[in-house]
């Protein structure tokens, strides 16, 4: 019993360091001179209590849950996606583009249609550093990451370019026909379908990776790549398949960006959703199931903080660092791996200790009838 | 392309190609210390960002550059600290733990920057001024680009030579090039695997943090958010192609100088296009030149991977 | 009364959770002589020398160095204390040359790299020894018998007085072993103290002065070489005279050719050629060994056969059929090939990976492990279970992840996956090395039940005794040709020595 007691605190070790790093920010808070239960408190019921702070969350949540799914995919087979933000821009573009340059037919076709572009236009900047890394082996970290800032840069090229509004204060397009917006949630707010369908996809991707043989190959080549390739696996071949969707998926957020909240493509229009991802998976622990969760808990951080920095005047950047502990502490929880035979070794040792007080006692107390 | 003709363009290009890639060098260098040791540093971008906030505040504070370059790499040292403390003690994925540091230093240089600055924030920071050498800087063109600048400049002419000198003709670079190959091989004949790593990850994170002072001391005299915007992702790429030697990184690090002053020109002289078609091109050079070239050399074997003793 | 020993050991007893891997181990080595320390695998030597050398501390007994009771806390206070150990797997950095392997580490250097000097006192040294070597090669470019002369090097240099070498002989080919053998008596004529770990009894009566003989942790004898012979000594090694083993090979008629190899040539990881033109018929309801030193394209072979490595010319084929297009799930599961891999840790198992996972691993594409895409892990749970019961493998749960498992156990759920599905062909790669002698038997067995269904088995294994045991005809290989086969019969130590060491049959006629 004792051991399934420390097995839980073990399971629950990314509850502890988002804990501990909420601590360490409520020192943070502190040296900006506010109360942090005070700053917390508007933080939580913005995000979480509050009708349309609950709705806020809810926004963020798409493109960071999908964010989310985009890394923990392929890191399931071994790669670490840092291009989710890129994905997400060139989702948004391919969407946009479908959306603004198609014929005009029926939402119902059109809507799929944009939906299929964004995650095209994602998926494709996933396969080149999957092929990069399958067939020439150049570290994907790399190439993501500067393929992320291509991407910012193409779409603020488009939208501030060929795509430009006339006359628009700043980079953006035309606004996209009113029936491609995606149906709202939430009567009165933004909150749109996105989330619904992410939520759905994290299911989907969780089903996979549990009861199908897709998602054994791809733990398979995860934890053993040599394994898997004398296991008849195409290693390769299921790498790049990886990041063409993990990159899909990642596109998919910048297109429920655009038809479900902008309704246009603007510059700069992901704040890092990409970079939340990874915060998001490793809060996860890899498992798309616990995905929702930790993406719901992390869009709550970002949309509380605007609520906070209304009621008691913190700055919002105070949340960009506190998710940075986030990571920090929820990596260094990882390295904790729980050893059944260790704390079975312990507890025993712990009984023995107790037994040997006990007979000390019994011996006092015989020896003073 | 005329410019390249005229005397004083040259000499202003050049410059300004030298100045941008200042940074990135001394990035550059910390990551070739680094990964001969084994650690991928993902973080030089972090470390950038940590050495400018520490550079802005120190100088604000002190009212001196030197006070800012002795926070800026203080501040730098303590993101190192976490690297390896992570990457090295913990044993965690070492890229994780890079990115892991990126994110925290963008937020928490954002946030301290705000609160220590606050209104100040725009204002000009006291920062290092050029130093002409006497007879070198006469020389024409390049006298004046190499020869007309500032002290961290001058640094960086000495650290180069200093890192290639200690990596091939110290025992201390043996240790570390060992380990960064076969690790196994170092401990049996009695390195501290962890102790060299450390240190290297500390220093690496150090030289990083320099390039971020030179981002406020020397060339904006400002502190701005996320002001590293990928300079150490692009070191990253600078160190592959210069095969993780630090002379081989400091010549990619001036081609990407070279390719960034062509694009800010080309945005000068093209005010009709959008700008962000040539503010992608360093990226998009740096993309390029891995694709061409990585495929042909060969990372420290041991890179990336956490070594346990014993472990076979 | 202690001081003339170099090194004693006095009961030492070494502890992994309840595993006692030494168990009052006693050890004197007397100054300037040979001493062997001879014992199977997972005797204990070898945790025995890491205690010598501080990388494990012992939870009983003292070690005296020249009669001075020490505690060894790290390597490098082992090595201050004269010690020098030589691995079984090389402490080279294969990108250094060999004069920077040999100053690694080098205490007192002070801040430049004096390679010109040091190259200068090296050489000194190995015209001492006769240890001739190029200072200035990279040592990915030296064969396998020089490196190890480079790690002896290594050691000499640091002024060692006390040389260690772990299983010195398994990596190298005869013809090396025997000058690797007379170094070992220059060392000694040169005062050194000599501890040499093997398993091989002839090189202890070739070169040795004094034994210490260990089983199962504990020492079993320790007197002069002169004072004993090669079958006492394998009895306290092994608990039993070694005589070969009779498997009571049923006799089993040979059927059609199964596999033919034509002219095969691949190269290795380094690009280097490891198949020069082998050729082989393998027929159904044979074994065909393939012996040899380790490295001499065996890997590659059992690689391009299963489909692992690409060949450059020469052609497979599997009962008639040209396989070379296929990859290695068609081969699996088309030609149904099985392969059980030498390295059953990072190819066989996927390690941190269930039990049940790893059963799945061969055919988790196809019933009962899946029905169109969909996994069933009941079946599969099933499956793994029966496997466990039917091949004895000891394990809690088949949920428990592969790693926690021995190696004897992770070779059997190999076994298991790899036989279970009926294969045609089995390649096995060194399938009991670093096994205990019960499991060794029980794969032996396998194959042997293999080979009466009517598979055609590839053996390969650089342990002859089991080779000779097991195999109906032997291929020897060496640098990449086949030299020769053989039946077991013909097979008599010399010639298959000639032949592993590259003499051919023809050569010798």
């Amino acid at each position: 019993m004792m051991l399934d007691a420390i097995r839980t605190l073990y399971i629950l070790r990314p509850v502890w360091a988002v804990l501990l790093a909420l601590f360490v920010g409520a020192g943070l808070i502190a040296v900006a001179g506010v109360n942090p239960l005070d700053a917390y408190q508007a933080l939580f019921t913005g995000a979480f209590i509050d009708y349309y702070g609950l709705a806020g969350t809810l926004v963020k949540t798409s493109p960071i849950l999908l964010a989310g799914l985009a890394v923990i995919i392929p890191l399931r087979a071994g790669l670490l996606n840092i291009g989710a933000e890129g994905q997400i821009y060139m989702g948004g573009l391919f969407s946009v583009l479908a959306a603004l340059l198609l014929p005009a037919m029926p939402g119902f076709i059109h809507i799929p249609l944009c939906i299929l572009a964004g995650a095209l236009g994602g998926g494709l900047w996933g396969l080149i550093p999957g092929y990069l890394k399958a067939y020439r082996g150049i570290n994907e970290v790399i190439i993501t990451i500067l393929l992320n800032f291509i991407a910012i840069n193409i779409v603020s090229y488009v939208a501030g370019g060929p795509l430009m509004q006339e006359g628009a204060p700043y980079p953006y397009s035309n606004e996209i026909g009113e029936h491609l917006w995606l149906p709202w949630i939430m009567p009165g707010t933004d909150a749109h379908a996105g989330v619904v369908f992410a939520l759905i996809l994290a299911i989907a991707t969780y089903l996979t990776f549990r009861f199908t043989t897709v998602g054994f190959a791809l733990d398979t080549i995860g934890h053993n790549p040599q394994g898997a390739r004398y296991a008849g696996i195409k290693v390769r071949r299921t790498l790049v398949i990886t990041m063409f969707a993990a990159g899909a998926i990642g596109g998919l957020a910048g297109t429920f960006e655009v038809l479900g909240l902008k309704y246009r493509l603007y510059h700069l229009f992901s704040p890092g959703y990409g970079f939340d991802g990874i915060v998001v998976a490793f809060l996860a622990l890899l498992n798309p199931i616990l995905a929702p969760l930790s993406a719901f808990f992390l869009s709550g951080l970002k949309a509380g903080a605007l609520v906070m920095q209304r009621a008691v005047g913190l700055e919002t950047t105070v949340i960009e660092a506190i998710q940075g502990l986030v990571i920090i502490f929820v990596a260094a929880s990882l390295a904790f791996t729980y050893n059944r035979s260790y704390w079975t070794a312990f507890l025993k040792r712990r009984r023995m200790l107790d037994d040997t007080l006990d007979e000390l006692e019994a011996n006092r107390a015989g020896r003073q009838p | 392309m005329d410019f390249l003709l005229d005397t004083q363009a040259l000499t202003d290009f050049l410059s300004t190609s030298l100045r941008l890639s200042i940074p990135i060098i001394f990035a550059a260098v910390g990551g070739v210390l680094a990964e001969r040791a084994g650690v991928f540093n993902i973080s030089l971008e972090g470390c950038i960002l940590a050495g400018a906030f520490g550079a802005a505040v120190g100088a604000f504070l002190s009212g001196t550059p030197v006070g800012g370059l002795f926070l800026g790499i203080a501040v730098a040292a303590c993101a190192g600290m976490i690297l390896a403390g992570l990457a090295v003690g913990l044993g965690i994925n070492q890229l994780v733990a890079g990115i892991a540091i990126n994110i925290l230093m963008i937020g928490m240089t954002s946030y301290l920057a705000r609160l220590i600055l606050g209104a100040d924030a725009t204002s000009t920071l006291p920062g290092f001024h050029p130093i002409a050498i006497p007879g070198l800087s006469a020389i024409p063109v390049l006298g004046p680009v190499l020869f007309k600048q500032d002290f961290l400049t001058y640094l960086m002419y000495v650290t180069v030579p200093l890192a290639w000198w200690l990596l091939y003709k110290t025992p201390w670079g043996l240790n570390i090039r060992a380990i960064g190959d076969f690790p196994v091989a170092a401990d049996s004949a009695g390195i501290s695997v962890p102790g060299v790593r450390v240190a290297c990850v500390m220093a690496s994170c150090m030289l990083a943090g320099l390039g971020g002072c030179y981002l406020v001391l020397s060339q904006v005299f400002v502190f701005t958010e996320h002001m590293s915007a990928g300079k150490g992702f692009i070191a990253l790429a600078a160190l592959i192609l210069g095969r993780w030697n630090p002379v081989g990184a400091l010549l990619a690090c001036v081609f990407f100088g070279l390719t960034d002053a062509l694009q800010l020109r080309l945005q000068f002289n093209s005010p009709e296009v959008p700008y962000q078609l040539f503010s992608m091109v360093p990226f998009v050079a740096s993309f390029l030149a891995l694709v061409l070239f990585a495929g042909k050399v060969r990372p420290p074997s041991a890179i990336g991977k956490k070594y346990v003793r014993g472990g076979k | 009364m202690a001081n003339e020993y170099a090194l004693e050991f006095d009961q030492i007893t070494k502890l992994f959770g309840d595993f006692k891997a030494l168990d009052k181990v006693s050890l004197h080595v007397l100054p300037g002589s040979i001493h062997a320390i001879l014992g199977e695998n997972g005797a204990g030597k070898t945790t025995l020398m890491n205690v010598l050398f501080g990388l494990y501390q012992p939870d009983g007994g003292r070690i005296l160095i020249n009669g001075t009771e020490t505690v060894v806390r790290s390597p490098r206070q082992a090595m201050g204390l004269g010690m020098g150990m030589i691995h079984q797997h090389f402490m080279l950095v294969e990108t250094l040359s060999v004069i920077e392997n040999i100053v690694l580490g080098l205490p007192g250097q002070g801040m430049r790299l004096s390679l010109k000097e040091h190259v200068d006192r090296l050489s000194v040294l190995s015209d001492a020894f006769g240890f001739e070597i190029d200072p200035y090669a990279e040592i990915w470019k030296l064969p396998i018998g020089m490196r190890q002369r480079v790690e002896i090097l290594k050691v000499l240099y640091r002024d060692a007085d006390i040389v260690i070498l772990d299983e010195p002989t398994s990596v190298l080919a005869p013809n090396e072993i025997a000058n690797f053998l007379d170094g070992l008596k220059r060392l000694r004529d040169n005062g050194k103290t000599v501890i040499f770990i093997t398993h091989k009894l002839e090189e202890v009566t070739e070169v040795a002065d004094r034994i210490t003989i260990m089983q199962h942790g504990t020492v079993t004898a320790e007197k002069a070489v002169s004072e004993t012979n090669t079958r006492e000594m394998a009895r306290l090694m092994v608990g039993r005279d070694m005589v070969f083993e009779d498997l009571k090979k049923p006799k089993v008629k040979p059927g059609p050719v199964a596999v033919s190899v034509r002219d095969l040539r691949a190269h290795d990881d380094r690009d280097i050629e490891a198949l020069k033109g082998v050729s082989f018929d393998l027929q159904s309801g044979e074994i065909l060994g393939v012996a040899g030193v380790d490295g001499n394209g065996q890997r590659e072979l059992a690689e391009v056969l299963t489909g692992l490595r690409r060949p450059s010319s020469g052609k497979v084929s599997v009962f008639g059929q040209d396989v070379s297009t296929l990859s290695v799930y068609d081969r699996r599961h088309k030609t149904h090939m099985s392969f059980v891999p030498e390295d059953r840790q990072q190819t066989g198992l996927v390690l941190d990976l269930p039990v049940v996972k790893n059963a799945m691993l061969r055919d988790f594409r196809s019933w009962p492990f899946s029905k169109h895409g969909i996994l069933h892990m009941q079946n599969a749970r099933d499956t793994a279970t029966d496997w466990v019961k039917r091949y004895d493998i000891r394990l809690r749960s088949v949920d428990q992840h592969a790693r926690f498992l021995s190696g004897g156990n992770q070779q059997k759920l190999i076994f298991a996956r790899e036989v279970e599905c009926a294969p045609r062909i089995l390649v096995v790669m060194q399938p009991c090395k670093g096994l205990d002698v019960g499991a060794i038997d029980a794969v032996q067995r396998t194959i042997l039940r293999e080979r009466s269904r009517g598979t055609a088995v590839l053996y390969i294994s650089t342990e002859l005794e089991h080779i000779l045991s097991v195999c109906d005809r032997i291929a020897v290989m060496c640098s990449g040709e086949i030299t020769g086969i053989i039946s077991p019969a013909e097979a008599t130590s010399e010639r298959v020595g000639a032949l592993m060491g590259g003499i051919s049959d023809a050569d010798a006629a």
